[in-house]
């Protein structure tokens, strides 16, 4: 390190715009993931329970295979795994997929913290990242543009999944299920198989999103890993209107949000550091209320959504 | 795109039973091609059993199908769309937030892995051409008035290559104009040969103007049948319901008094969805006076019935009754004698797990007669009254205490209409109180509403079928998309302006 240079107020805006392109990771793979299983019609609210479950044994297959990609692999299959069990209980007559997905949230952490144990002590190889912050001299620069490979992922996959719902088959059906599956049951397809392919791809990118916190920030299994992103990656959704481009903006003003705290201490300003903390937070709750406003409530959502009957 | 001619089609003595009712009973008809066949009947009389059985939806008990000459066995709709068969139902099957082209895209006969939107646009504008109407393909289903959902619905059907179309009820949700229009280009095409329609009806009106065939089913049997224009009015009413004639309506008695005893003032309110449903509607109604409130379902009628019936909260404005304000509370419904007969009526008016006589008692469970110390129910006092109501409503039951939810839909309403006008009326609130029900029915119904309008009160009827508004009003208004935009009086009513405001093109 050749010293800090004083950034002032410049240096905070830079730590934020880093933490956004860091922190945004999970958010925008669980957004991503519940933005298909919205559009299915159905609502997953177990994505912090898969979001842990992903963590967990993403970064037990890293530890024991010593490659981190196949870590990140496992965690989408575990996602997938518990997204499964989802779509097939609310598959069943009189189900309601909210108290499921509540159970699931439970079931999901609590099976990450058994299964977990041994993987508190070792350590997992860490997932790569580039640096696109080589050419600048300053090192807070080169710190905030230290972009990580799976954030890439999720990137590649913000424009492949909008072009995808609406130019492909599979788009078309995923979005006819969700928003009228009497016209979906007249033209021949099966909803229930949909929507429960839709719950395990969207528990696949939850999974994924998982493996982040474990495998590259903060990089630990640890009980304490995930501080609900799972949880508000739902209002993230609503938020951005069931959109995959506008996931990946609410996503980074949300990264950027939960790197406040750390940003404002670059510039010396530690009192009310967990003030800051609760940014993210705040944030959730503002956009939860201005989204349930009944004056804009949800246009665009689609209609088979059991929060919107 | 080359319209193919269209195959007869026949069914051969079809018998279908759910449990142990038989919904269809030996059902024989030949629908020949190029025809417009009409399936004339009451509800329940076995039309869409019929329709579902030819169409594969449901696997008939006995009897067989024929197309063109030829011996078929259809058990799913997809081996009836091979066949050329097509079905336009009750209920759109469109997805509302998809454009006209993602529709037409969806129905076909299958969907590429990717879609390629612009060979699409050019083959779907090529087969538009050819087509007696057209839609912007673009415009978003949401968007679309009923009639032009239904015409999207007629197009998917014949982009399919389906010749032998059978359309469900489809002017329930059409105004008289778009109806009109839309069974005209049917009957057209059928005149050139394109085409084979089957219309599922109850509106001797539909029959007499378009069908050259017609056979009507009672009780799921063939109570008639030939051509159109050979059956007389009465001849038909006659087959749909075994007996000449129904009831003669009630006789309007004594003139609108003057003054107003409901008044609504400025009122406006949100639907569920946020959107503004109902915006500053005025409107006042005289004792002994009928206001029709005609309007295309979806305009804000159904949030305007829940706001007077205390269901939802006004954004603004007010409601007066007898010159001082109406909060909709249970004590001033019953001081100011407000009733109510809601669509829905066992969702809107009843308590579906409690008891028929439970139900005729929600009014007045707690009144002096009825209770003993003000505390305690007088279960008899409340049987009594139920076996009075049921008696004189001729409301069938299996008794006072059966569960109000295994009642028959007209049943339901008859126990409402016990309740709401049993007692002495002055506001009456109705919304499409006619719904489902058979013809007897319907008349006894009206004629319990001119009642109660000669009796001198207020009465509020909102009704999406225009000839119900016609004969009951004394005076017509038209809401459209929440505001009332034209106002008649009965005398002076002409259909074609009536529905050109339905439709918004005032």
């Amino acid at each position: 390190m050749d010293g800090n240079f004083d950034l002032g107020w410049w240096g905070v805006w830079i730590a934020i715009a880093g933490g956004a392109l860091r922190v945004s990771t999970p958010y925008l793979f669980v957004s991503l993931g519940e933005t298909l299983t919205e559009k299915s019609g159905r609502v997953n609210l177990g994505l912090e329970g898969i979001l842990v479950m992903g963590a967990m044994s993403g970064y037990g297959v890293a530890v024991l295979t010593g490659e981190p990609w196949l870590g990140v692999l496992a965690a989408g299959l575990a996602g997938a795994a518990l997204g499964l069990l989802h779509g097939l209980i609310c598959n069943l007559p009189r189900v309601n997929d909210v108290a499921v997905g509540i159970s699931l949230f439970i079931f999901g952490t609590g099976l990450a913290f058994f299964l977990g144990k041994p993987f508190i002590q070792p350590t997992a190889p860490r997932l790569p990242h580039l640096e696109l912050g080589a050419w600048s001299s300053l090192p807070q620069l080169r710190a905030a543009l230290e972009v990580n490979a799976l954030f890439l992922v999720g990137l590649a996959l913000v424009p492949l999944l909008n072009w995808g719902l609406r130019n492909t088959k599979w788009g078309m059906i995923l979005r006819t299920v969700g928003d009228s599956s009497d016209a979906a049951r007249a033209l021949g397809y099966n909803v229930h198989r949909v929507r429960t392919l839709a719950t395990m791809a969207g528990g696949f990118l939850s999974g994924v999103g998982g493996s982040f916190l474990s495998l590259y920030y903060p990089g630990t299994w640890n009980e304490g890993l995930s501080s609900g992103q799972g949880l508000m990656a739902v209002t993230l959704v609503i938020f951005a209107r069931w959109n995959p481009v506008h996931c990946l903006y609410v996503a980074l003003l949300f990264g950027g949000a939960t790197a406040l705290g750390p940003a404002l201490q670059t510039v010396g300003i530690t009192s009310n550091y967990y003030l800051y903390g609760a940014a993210p937070y705040a944030l959730t709750l503002a956009l939860l209320v201005y989204s349930s406003s009944t004056r804009h409530a949800l246009a665009g959502a689609p209609s088979e959504l059991s929060i919107n009957r | 795109m080359s319209l193919n001619p269209p195959a007869a089609v026949e069914a051969a003595g079809i018998t279908k039973r759910f449990g142990a009712l038989a919904a269809l009973d030996g059902v024989s008809v030949r629908f020949a091609p190029g025809s417009f066949h009409a399936l004339l009947g009451e509800n329940g009389a076995g039309k869409s059993t019929l329709a579902k059985c030819i169409m594969g939806y449901y696997r008939a008990d006995a009897g067989e199908l024929f197309i063109g000459g030829r011996k078929r066995t259809v058990t799913n709709p997809r081996q009836a769309h091979r066949l050329g068969l097509g079905m336009v139902y009750q209920h759109f099957t469109l997805v509302p937030n998809m454009t006209v082209m993602e529709n037409l895209v969806l129905g076909g006969e299958r969907l590429p892995a990717v879609i390629d939107w612009r060979a699409e646009r050019t083959r779907l504008e090529e087969f538009l051409a050819a087509m007696p109407f057209r839609l912007g393909l673009d415009r978003r289903v949401a968007g679309l008035a009923a009639g032009e959902k239904q015409k999207l619905e007629i197009l998917k059907q014949l982009l399919l290559g389906h010749r032998f179309l059978i359309l469900d009820e489809p002017t329930s949700v059409l105004t008289p104009s778009e109806a009109t229009e839309i069974l005209g280009l049917m009957r057209r095409m059928t005149d050139e040969g394109k085409l084979t329609v089957v219309l599922i009806t109850h509106k001797l009106r539909e029959v007499e103007e378009f069908a050259r065939e017609v056979t009507v089913l009672r009780g799921g049997r063939v109570a008639g049948h030939g051509p159109a224009g050979d059956l007389s009015h009465g001849e038909l009413v006659r087959m749909m319901i075994g007996r000449e004639e129904v009831s003669p309506p009630a006789a309007r008695a004594g003139g609108v008094r003057t003054g107003a005893v409901l008044e609504l003032r400025g009122l406006t309110a949100s639907s569920d969805r946020g959107v503004t449903a109902v915006r500053g509607v005025s409107l006042a109604v005289g004792a002994g006076e009928i206001v029709g409130v005609a309007g295309v379902s979806g305009n804000g009628q159904t949030e305007l019935v829940e706001v007077l019936a205390g269901q939802r909260q006004e954004e603004s404005g007010s409601i007066h009754v007898a010159g001082g304000p109406y909060l909709r509370t249970r004590e001033e419904t019953r001081k100011k004698r407000v009733f109510l007969l809601p669509e829905e009526p066992l969702r809107n008016g009843c308590v579906r797990s409690m008891t028929v006589a439970e139900n005729l008692a929600i009014r007045n469970f707690d009144a002096p007669e009825n209770t003993r110390w003000r505390w305690f129910l007088r279960r008899r006092a409340i049987l009594r009254q139920a076996q009075d109501l049921i008696g004189r409503y001729g409301i069938k039951t299996q008794g006072p205490n059966a569960r109000i939810e295994i009642l028959s839909g007209g049943n339901v309403q008859r126990t409402v209409l016990a309740r709401e006008l049993s007692a002495e009326v002055s506001v009456l609130i109705a919304q499409n109180p006619c719904t489902g029900l058979d013809l007897q029915a319907v008349a006894e119904i009206r004629n319990q509403i001119i009642m109660v309008r000669n009796a001198g009160a207020a009465v509020l009827l909102l009704s999406e079928d225009l000839d119900e508004i016609l004969e009951l009003s004394d005076r017509i208004v038209v809401m459209f998309e929440g505001r009332l935009v034209y106002e008649t009086l009965r005398g002076e009513a002409d259909v074609q302006v009536i529905g050109r405001h339905m439709a918004g093109r005032g």
